[in-house]
């Protein structure tokens, strides 16, 4: 029992399992707009984790994380708005309004933006790379506001959903449980990459790049793949955001909203599991509960980030184990046999908190 | 001919404004370390103190000073209580949390002077053009700024190059332990820089008054377009952000003036403004990102 | 005489007016322990720099077992059978030892790109980990310590071991006994003895018990340059030796 709270992943399936019965609770609750607040919340927690896998697993400060968000929630508005003209897409790509088509499809777009977005930046390191990603990301808010055809400034709705097989998407309990599923499945892929060989360099590349160049690893491809799988997780996001919110615009893209991904990825605890999801929820529900109190909640809002980024490090994960009294290593590494368990160092070797922020 | 004058003067005066940014950016980063997002709220910070003078006072001479004190005085501020505990964190912490204070400032100029933006007219001294060409007139008020900024940048390089805090900042730039080792209060140094460099950002953004709107976030529009300059002229170098403001400055009003022209030969009028506006916006991020895959440290490198 | 597994031919490297390698040529012959050693700032590290393919030497030649390797990069030259330890340990701190050996022995393998299965249980990655841990002989139960918390000597065996299980073909090693105790330098030393014959050793060092006790060969580095090469014998004896280094570290 024990070493079953000491897994992360133990913690977000219970997390999971919990949050699938939120469209049972929330009627019972008279409380009509949890279900969209849990929607948004579930998709927020994949984009923030594909960042995650970034930052916190590779080390990668990519300031730009809401292009891949937006270009995918852009893929399924442009096929809708293309289903709608009955024109093709550039004269050979039918309109589509069928999420199974769409999707895939933003996934893929996704992947290729960040191919070549992070085949460029990545030749840079440090403030260089936030940067140049930064400007990245701006270049495509840019382009997507000056095209007039798909809305400029203004967006794209998108008025009729297809069913996707047999379920029915405009009905918001059912899209909650896709969206949470989607996130379970995103979770599940992202920690066995992380466990994986792929994901031991990763790690490698966070903690010294010289070292691993002494190892004998280019670190460049491994960066760049990682670049891609998170750009599909941000896309595939989009992609359910622009389906939940029916409306896509350049905001998804906008600096800002880059921001508030690392933000949640921060807030939630840094190279965790569960802590981009946590991390989406608390910023989602604070700036729910904060607009509920007033229009001026980013007076607040800012504030709290401060105070969280100066005293609460390790984020929403680290107080959780700091509460739980115990280490909770985001690669819980099982003891070989026969080996001393933690509790039984010799005196005077503790057990320390991974430090992330050095 | 003429317009192309007028286009180069405005790219220049632009330039300039990005210089008085970006000198502080540049600064702080090179012998902080700190990413600091939140420099653009200074530029905002020193627009508002000014306009709210200016209507009430009637003053331009105070209204330069209210702007320029409003600016120098919360920048230090924000250094004592905020960023000074950031300066050993890594980079993601310094964006995260200067993020935050970009929240908190625009906000609460939101509470303190409404959504609407505020109009501050040119003084009185300065209106009016000039005539900088046989057939060109030019607004004084703009060449004031270029001046100004010039002037600045003179002064910054007298600074830098002749004085023991420009050789402290120089040495800081490069060797942020020596200058530690040496026993210099580098706390006060720190403070010293961040409240300059505030300073600058306050007056960039009081100049640029009343020719902008003064609005919550005026200063991240800019700021982002500055963060190109600083990459660009290299992270740390003031002569860099000089060369980058103008570059950046330049491009920019080059590309707003003329692309639209150029995509209604081949397309229709209100789409090619609209795309012409997109491209000329996404100018200034090609340029850095072409300058980034060519020298990955910008153009001039502080850090030898 | 038998060819030389490193061969490095009138290496020279400036930073601005400093010549931190003048003209250095030196080999490195199978099965050898060759020691550089040389006063501080003589030029050492930058000189295993070089040879790792960290620095680019602004002129000369370095072979490899016969190859040309000068304009290889680092991670090339590590796959054709360099590997080197740190002075200043460079280790991924987060990991435990174990995980440390164990992602060399993963790059080894060349198989990164595998996003499916647990690398912490595969044993094709932990068997040849532990046995590089067992050889440098870091006790059993610091295996799962994390870096962080090893102490310094503890910290040097790691290098070696984490050098060790990219299956060196040479070893370029810098400074494995600086900062140990006396006990714990002799067991470095011991260690390196019990490699010795088997891979061809770079050595640099200051403690110089370990050096004369090691080494088939010495080369001397005054200012990047060899000013003297030979067995310890006659270093030992090498008035030059004396008069530039061996005098000035007794005055000391």
């Amino acid at each position: 029992m024990r070493n079953l709270l000491r897994d992360e992943r133990s913690w977000v399936v219970l997390v999971l399992a919990l949050a699938a019965f939120i469209p049972v609770l929330a009627p019972m609750l008279d409380s009509p707009a949890t279900v969209g607040l849990a929607t948004r919340i579930a998709i927020y927690a994949i984009a923030a984790s594909s960042l995650n896998l970034l930052l916190g697993q590779g080390g990668l400060v990519s300031f730009g994380h809401a292009a891949y968000f937006g270009l995918g929630g852009y893929v399924v508005g442009i096929l809708y708005a293309h289903y709608i003209s009955e024109e093709p897409f550039l004269g050979f790509i039918p309109g589509s309004n069928d999420l199974l088509v769409t999707m895939p499809l933003a996934i893929l777009v996704g992947g290729i933006g960040a191919a070549i977005i992070g085949a460029l930046s990545l030749r840079t390191a440090g403030v260089q790379f936030i940067m140049i990603t930064l400007a990245f990301a701006q270049m495509l808010f840019f382009l997507f506001v000056s095209l007039k055809t798909y809305g400029g400034d203004d967006g794209l709705a998108i008025r009729r959903v297809a069913p996707m097989l047999g379920m029915n998407l405009r009905d918001p309990a059912t899209l909650y449980w896709l969206c949470l599923g989607l996130l379970a499945f995103w979770l599940f892929l992202m920690d066995r990459i992380a466990r994986s060989r792929f994901g031991r360099i990763l790690a490698g590349v966070r903690q010294g790049e010289r070292r691993m160049a002494a190892i004998g690893v280019r670190t460049y491809p491994y960066k760049l793949v990682a670049f891609v799988i998170a750009g599909m997780g941000a896309a595939m996001a989009g992609a359910l955001m622009v389906n939940y919110a029916r409306f896509v615009s350049p905001d998804m893209m906008h600096w800002t909203k880059s921001g508030e991904l690392m933000v949640m990825v921060i807030l939630g605890g840094l190279g965790t599991l569960l802590g981009p999801v946590l991390g989406a929820a608390a910023l989602v529900g604070l700036e729910y509960t904060l607009a509920g109190l007033t229009e001026h909640w980013q007076f607040i809002l800012g504030p709290i980030l401060v105070v969280i980024v100066l005293f609460a490090r390790g984020g929403l994960m680290g107080a959780v184990r700091r509460i739980a009294g115990r280490r909770l290593p985001h690669e819980a590494q099982p003891l070989p046999p026969g080996e001393l368990p933690l509790g039984e160092l010799p005196s005077g070797e503790l057990p320390r908190e991974p430090a992330r922020h050095g | 001919m003429a317009l192309l004058l007028e286009q180069l003067l405005n790219g220049i005066q632009l330039g300039v404004t990005l210089f008085l940014l970006a000198a502080g950016l540049t600064l702080v980063f090179g012998i902080m370390g700190v990413i600091n997002l939140a420099h653009g709220s200074l530029y905002m910070i020193g627009a508002y103190a000014a306009a709210v003078t200016a209507t009430a006072t009637g003053s331009a001479i105070l209204s330069l000073l209210a702007g320029l004190a409003a600016a120098a005085a919360i920048g230090m501020l924000l250094e004592y209580v905020v960023l000074r505990r950031l300066y050993a964190r890594d980079h993601l912490d310094q964006v995260l949390a200067t993020f935050g204070l970009i929240l908190f400032f625009n906000q609460g100029m939101v509470l303190l002077f409404g959504r609407q933006p505020l109009f501050v007219n040119v003084p009185e001294a300065l209106q009016g053009f000039v005539r900088v060409l046989p057939g060109i007139d030019y607004p004084i008020y703009r060449l004031v700024i270029i001046l100004v900024g010039l002037l600045v940048a003179l002064g910054l390089y007298l600074l830098i190059q002749r004085t023991r805090i420009g050789m402290l900042v120089r040495a800081g730039a490069t060797h942020r332990e020596m200058v530690r080792a040496l026993g210099v209060d580098v706390r006060l140094l720190y403070t010293l820089v961040f409240g300059l460099g505030a300073l600058l950002a306050g007056l960039a953004g009081l100049m640029a008054g009343p020719i902008l709107s003064v609005q919550p976030g005026m200063g991240e529009q800019i700021l982002i377009t500055t963060f190109v300059v600083v990459v660009i002229g290299g992270i740390g170098s003031v002569r860099g952000a000089l060369f980058g403001a103008v570059l950046v400055g330049l491009v920019d009003t080059i590309l707003r003036a003329y692309v639209p022209g150029l995509l209604r030969q081949v397309m229709e009028g209100s789409e090619a403004d609209a795309l012409g506006a997109g491209l000329a916006s996404m100018g200034v991020y090609l340029l850095m990102a072409l300058v980034l895959l060519v020298k990955p440290r910008g153009l001039f490198p502080a850090h030898a | 005489m038998a060819d030389p597994v490193l061969s490095i031919q009138h290496l020279v490297k400036r930073f601005g007016g400093l010549t931190a390698t003048d003209d250095l040529s030196l080999e490195v012959l199978p099965g050898e322990l060759h020691a550089l050693i040389g006063p501080n700032g003589a030029g050492k590290t930058t000189a295993i720099g070089q040879i790792m393919g960290e620095i680019t030497p602004d002129a000369g030649r370095i072979l490899f077992m016969g190859e040309e390797i000068t304009r290889l990069s680092a991670p090339a030259r590590v796959r054709r059978g360099l590997s080197r330890t740190f002075q200043i340990t460079q280790l991924l701190e987060d990991e435990t030892a174990e995980d440390n050996v164990a992602l060399a022995v993963q790059a080894r393998s060349g198989h990164g790109f595998r996003f499916w299965g647990d690398a912490s249980r595969d044993a094709r990655l932990r068997e040849p980990a532990r046995a590089a841990l067992d050889q440098v002989g870091l006790p059993k139960a610091r295996w799962a310590i994390p870096v962080a918390d090893l102490s310094h000597g503890e910290r040097k065996q790691l290098e070696l071991a984490v050098a060790l299980a990219t299956g060196p073909r040479m070893l370029l090693l810098d400074e494995p006994m600086a900062g140990l105790g006396a006990s714990e330098s002799l067991r470095m030393t011991e260690v390196l003895r019990g490699l010795k014959g088997r891979i061809p050793m770079l050595l640099v060092e200051h403690d110089m018990d370990a050096v004369f006790s090691l080494a088939d060969r010495i080369s001397v580095l005054v200012y990047g340059h060899c000013i003297a090469s030979g067995t310890p014998e006659r270093i030992r004896h090498d008035p030059q030796v004396r008069a530039a280094y061996l005098s000035e570290e007794e005055a000391v």
